[in-house]
């Protein structure tokens, strides 16, 4: 349907375009990307081919090893340690995650009302999360020190509140207060691995806090003022309401915790070395023992490969889950 | 200055087919208005045109330079965007110098380029603010002066004007209409406001489905539509369409369906009595249904009022007619009220005719 | 905000305030009251009478004078900046680009190479610091800063990759279609537009990569042997701890001064670091 005749003109001329090879969407992508590809095969693919052959043969430090098979993993299946690395790590994992959840977003939904020094505070909440985390946790390894604990201490304390006001009634205890609060934080197996779990927990409650505090700002206020009008009260307005439009977020959240919790490293070795007996061993650490600290590097990589399928499910699991909720 | 071809091009994405075969030639200083509803790939031709998509078929000249393959810096164009597209970071100087820049001008050329541009849009106190501080109008005002401080041989609008409220939008329609008349640049404009296309273009082109329904001038695109698409799409309010078999008696051929038996007028005589017997579509504008004077019984029919919108200047009449629905513009001193039966008669020199099954007007 | 009675506020706002608050923030003040307390004070067994654990009324300079003295502190602060800076640096070179072909060119496997990305974002240290080592060991690089500057961009490019995407997509498209059509190439549109656009990403991304290189213990811990090489982590780690005799002021000492260039850069930037932080978590 063309409406006006075309006149006669010159010949149309089709001008050869200058080489400009950044014009074209696939070159310039690669050109872009190629310093990134570069330094993640270097340092990641080729690493990570490099730990399977290394899992599979029988290096040390300075002996080049050879082909073992999967001696190295049937080791482990052998190997008491492992069992309760597996389980410490699971526990450890499961039990530091709900607690940062449920803290952190106890913490933002603190946050996400006005107040004054608002700004102030989120400042510093989020300083256990910024400072580096061997040198915060060398100041929890001192206040668990067991002669010298300031937490020991303060529940010595506590005790004698509370013994001075049953006092008053004439109740008297049966232990005194000092022996109550004799606890050798980090050379009880149980008490370690609690006291590595608070560690855990102080060090990732900021970062829930503030990342689930961004998910909350993004709710808008008339929804709940909505909901409210509709008759609900606050519990049932943050289940009915925050919570549903809160979990996209939320699961993010936790899918990142949980990969850097089970592949944490700092805070155990500084706090326990693993110890006592190997009882707060986790996988990391206990790589870290044989590969580096043994020198049995191809044990070391066996150990922290076995990471790689348990980490691997829980991200296909989570993303899976995060799609499900996002596309609900 | 130039002429723009587009020849017979086609846009295919992965998985769907968004131009199909358009083919236009506009003048050197025309300005061509392209319309549809969304998706009807105006906004895409538009950027192949630019530059800003490929394509996958058929050939865009500006001048006589086929530009297929040209990247849009070469193509000495210019494009005005919805979203204004203003670099936020720079000053409104330094946005519309921009382009200068690029193509090497020398700095007492830019300032007095931009100095000039400036005075043309009247937002020369504003050359030394970020775009942040200005309001929608004057944004819209330095996209402009960004587009004709280079003097391109094209300019390309992508709904300039959408994003304005509604007064602002008549105001800048008649300045970038000055623009025109003032400049003379080539220009293509897109936008979905049948409203813009009919004041602006001096040609229009209306699209739907990826392909050109018809192009003409504003008045002929309202006066003899091409097909029953254009003939409801153009106008507001929009055509009435009733659905009617056409019958031939002797000699005079009739449109009849249950609510009315209208009298097709002489000029249309010859090419209705092809459809004798056939199904066919009746078009009337709103304005041209009279209140009956008993003159012309051939020509009326009876439709119920349902709501009656004093306009001041007119009276919109809602109206039910049989099971259809139609609006009738009437003289605002006729008193009607809902409910109420009135005789509507068609003005025979504006009836329009469609084929049922084409939608190609008879 | 729906209030309530002013008891309420205090119970249910205020109290669990203060106490997270005093939970997140007591080890550093106890960081604080350690460096500068003198030893005989700081030896003193918690069920001793005349514990005293909040206050010193004797501050002391001798842990930090130790720390200056008797070991490479300084040293140590001077790399950790340096390997800090350098792959920050490189990781935000890299990050930029690779965010912003994969948020915004159309090319083939876009959608494969950058899930690609988010999947080495998860990759924890951990999982490969056994054969990378062996690796940096192979490459002559062990015991010198650049083992590091070079295995820090592998966690850090990912998230800056990661971050830049998200920041770009948030860029209208038309801001460099209009640039392209203004006469600029791909390449000056990126760099005069969009880029200077980018700036709040690019310091979010900056500061966080900044602050997790700081961080960063696992590889230092096993690529850096010599005492002049090592950063603070790792020195604080095995220079302050002479078999099971711990330093503890001289250790607090270290702790203090080492977390305090990362406090000051956060200090500077909270805003960018918080959307860098928020900006990591979407999805």
């Amino acid at each position: 349907m063309v409406a006006t005749a075309v006149q006669t003109v010159p010949a149309p001329h089709t001008p050869e375009p200058r080489w400009r090879p950044l014009e074209n969407e696939g070159w310039l992508a690669l050109v872009l990307l190629l310093p990134t590809l570069v330094l993640l095969g270097l340092f990641i693919a080729y690493p990570f081919v490099r730990g399977i052959l290394l899992s599979v043969s029988s290096s040390r430090v300075g002996v080049p090893g050879e082909w073992v098979g999967f001696a190295n993993f049937t080791r482990l299946l052998s190997d008491p340690i492992f069992y309760m690395v597996v389980r410490n790590t699971v526990w450890y994992t499961f039990i530091t995650t709900i607690f940062k959840l449920a803290l952190g977003l106890w913490l933002a939904l603190l946050l996400n009302r006005n107040f004054r020094f608002k700004a102030f505070t989120r400042a510093f909440i989020l300083l256990p999360f910024i400072i580096p985390t061997v040198l915060s946790t060398f100041a929890w390894k001192w206040m668990f020190d067991p002669t010298f604990s300031v937490l020991n201490w303060f529940i010595m304390k506590m005790c004698q509140w509370k013994v001075s006001f049953f006092g008053l009634f004439g109740i008297e205890p049966a232990t005194s207060c000092v022996v109550q609060a004799q606890f050798n934080w980090l050379g009880d197996a149980d008490l370690a691995m609690w006291a590595i779990i608070i560690v855990n927990i102080w060090r990732g409650v900021p970062f829930f806090a503030i990342s689930l505090l961004a998910g909350l700002q993004t709710i808008s206020p008339d929804l709940a003022e909505a909901a409210a009008i509709d008759g609900a009260k606050p519990l049932q307005r943050f289940w009915y309401i925050t919570w549903p439009l809160l979990l996209p977020v939320t699961m993010v959240v936790v899918l990142f915790s949980v990969i850097q919790t089970f592949a944490d490293f700092q805070i155990v070795y500084v706090m326990t070395g693993g110890g006592p007996a190997n009882a707060t061993h986790l996988f990391a650490t206990y790589a870290y023992q044989m590969g580096v600290g043994t020198g049995l590097l191809s044990q070391g990589a066996a150990i922290s490969l076995a990471m790689f399928p348990i980490l691997f499910g829980i991200v296909i699991v989570q993303l899976l889950y995060i799609r499900r909720v996002e596309t609900r | 200055m130039a002429n723009v071809s587009i020849r017979k091009i086609h846009k295919h994405y992965a998985d769907f087919h968004a131009v199909k075969g358009v083919s236009l030639e506009i003048k050197d200083k025309e300005f061509v208005v392209l319309v549809g509803p969304s998706g009807c790939g105006k906004t895409t031709t538009l950027r192949m045109v630019a530059g800003l998509e490929s394509i996958t078929e058929g050939d865009i000249l500006i001048g006589n330079t086929v530009v297929n393959n040209l990247p849009p810096m070469d193509r000495d164009i210019a494009m005005v965007f919805q979203n204004y597209a203003l670099y936020p970071h720079m000053s409104v100087f330094d946005n519309m110098a921009f382009g200068l820049k690029m193509r090497k001008f020398d700095k007492a050329e830019i300032k007095k380029r931009v100095d000039n541009a400036a005075d043309i849009l009247g937002i020369t106190d504003h050359l030394t603010r970020k775009p942040r501080m200005l309001s929608g109008g004057q944004r819209q005002r330095v996209a402009l002066g960004r587009a004709i401080v280079r003097n391109p041989q094209v300019f390309l609008f992508d709904e300039p004007l959408s994003n304005l409220d509604a007064k602002l939008r008549v105001q800048m329609r008649v300045e970038i209409k000055k623009l025109h008349q003032r400049l003379s640049t080539t220009s293509i404009y897109v936008t979905h406001d049948q409203i813009e296309a009919m004041t602006l273009g001096d040609r229009v082109v209306v699209m739907k489905d990826g392909l050109i329904q018809q192009v003409g001038e504003p008045l002929e695109l309202y006066n003899t539509p091409a097909n029953k698409y254009v003939a409801g799409f153009i106008g507001s309010p929009a055509m009435n369409f009733a659905n009617v078999t056409i019958k031939t008696e002797n000699g005079a051929v009739w449109a009849e369906s249950p609510a009315m038996r209208i009298r097709a007028p002489e000029r249309l005589a010859a090419r209705l009595a092809a459809h004798d017997g056939k199904p066919a579509v009746i078009g009337i504008r709103p304005e041209d249904l009279l209140m009956a004077n008993g003159t012309s019984p051939e020509l009326t029919f009876t439709a119920g009022v349902e709501v009656a919108e004093q306009l001041g200047s007119e009276i919109l009449l809602d109206l039910k007619v049989g099971t259809g629905a139609m609006v009738a513009s009437v003289e605002p001193t006729v008193r009607v009220k809902p409910g109420e039966a009135i005789q509507l008669t068609m003005n025979p020199e504006r009836m329009h005719f469609f084929d049922a099954k084409t939608e190609a007007a008879i | 905000m729906i209030e309530g009675a002013i008891w309420r506020k205090w119970v249910y706002f205020y109290l669990p305030l203060a106490l997270f608050l005093l939970f997140l923030l007591f080890p550093f003040y106890w960081m604080v009251i350690t460096t500068f307390r003198p030893d005989n004070e700081l030896y003193i067994a918690w069920r001793r009478p005349n514990y005293a654990p909040f206050w010193t009324w004797n501050p002391t300079l001798d842990h930090i004078k130790f720390l200056f003295r008797e070991t490479a502190f300084l040293t140590w602060l001077w790399n950790t900046m340096f390997i800090a800076l350098c792959s920050t640096v490189i990781s935000l070179f890299c990050g930029v680009l690779a965010g912003y072909a994969l948020s915004r060119l159309n090319f083939p496997f876009a959608g494969s190479l950058g899930t690609m990305i988010f999947v080495t974002y998860l990759v924890p240290q951990t999982l490969l610091f056994i054969p990378l080592s062996d690796i940096i060991r192979n490459y002559r690089l062990g015991d010198t800063p650049w083992s590091l500057i070079l295995t820090y961009p592998t966690f850090l490019i990912p998230f800056c990759t990661w971050l830049m995407m998200g920041f770009f997509k948030s860029i209208p498209k038309e801001l460099e279609e209009c640039a392209r059509i203004d006469g600029a190439s791909r390449l000056k549109a990126m760099f005069y537009i969009i880029l200077p656009v980018a700036v709040p990403g690019i310091l979010s991304a900056g500061i966080f990569a900044f602050t997790l290189s700081w961080n960063e213990f696992i590889y230092a811990l096993v690529f850096l042997s010599s005492p002049e090489q090592k950063t603070v982590p790792v020195g604080v780690v095995s220079e302050l701890i002479r078999g099971d005799v711990f330093f503890w002021g001289a250790l607090m000492a270290g702790a203090l001064l080492g977390s305090i260039p990362v406090a000051i850069a956060y200090s500077f930037f909270v805003e960018h670091y918080v959307s860098g932080l928020t900006g990591s978590v979407k999805g």
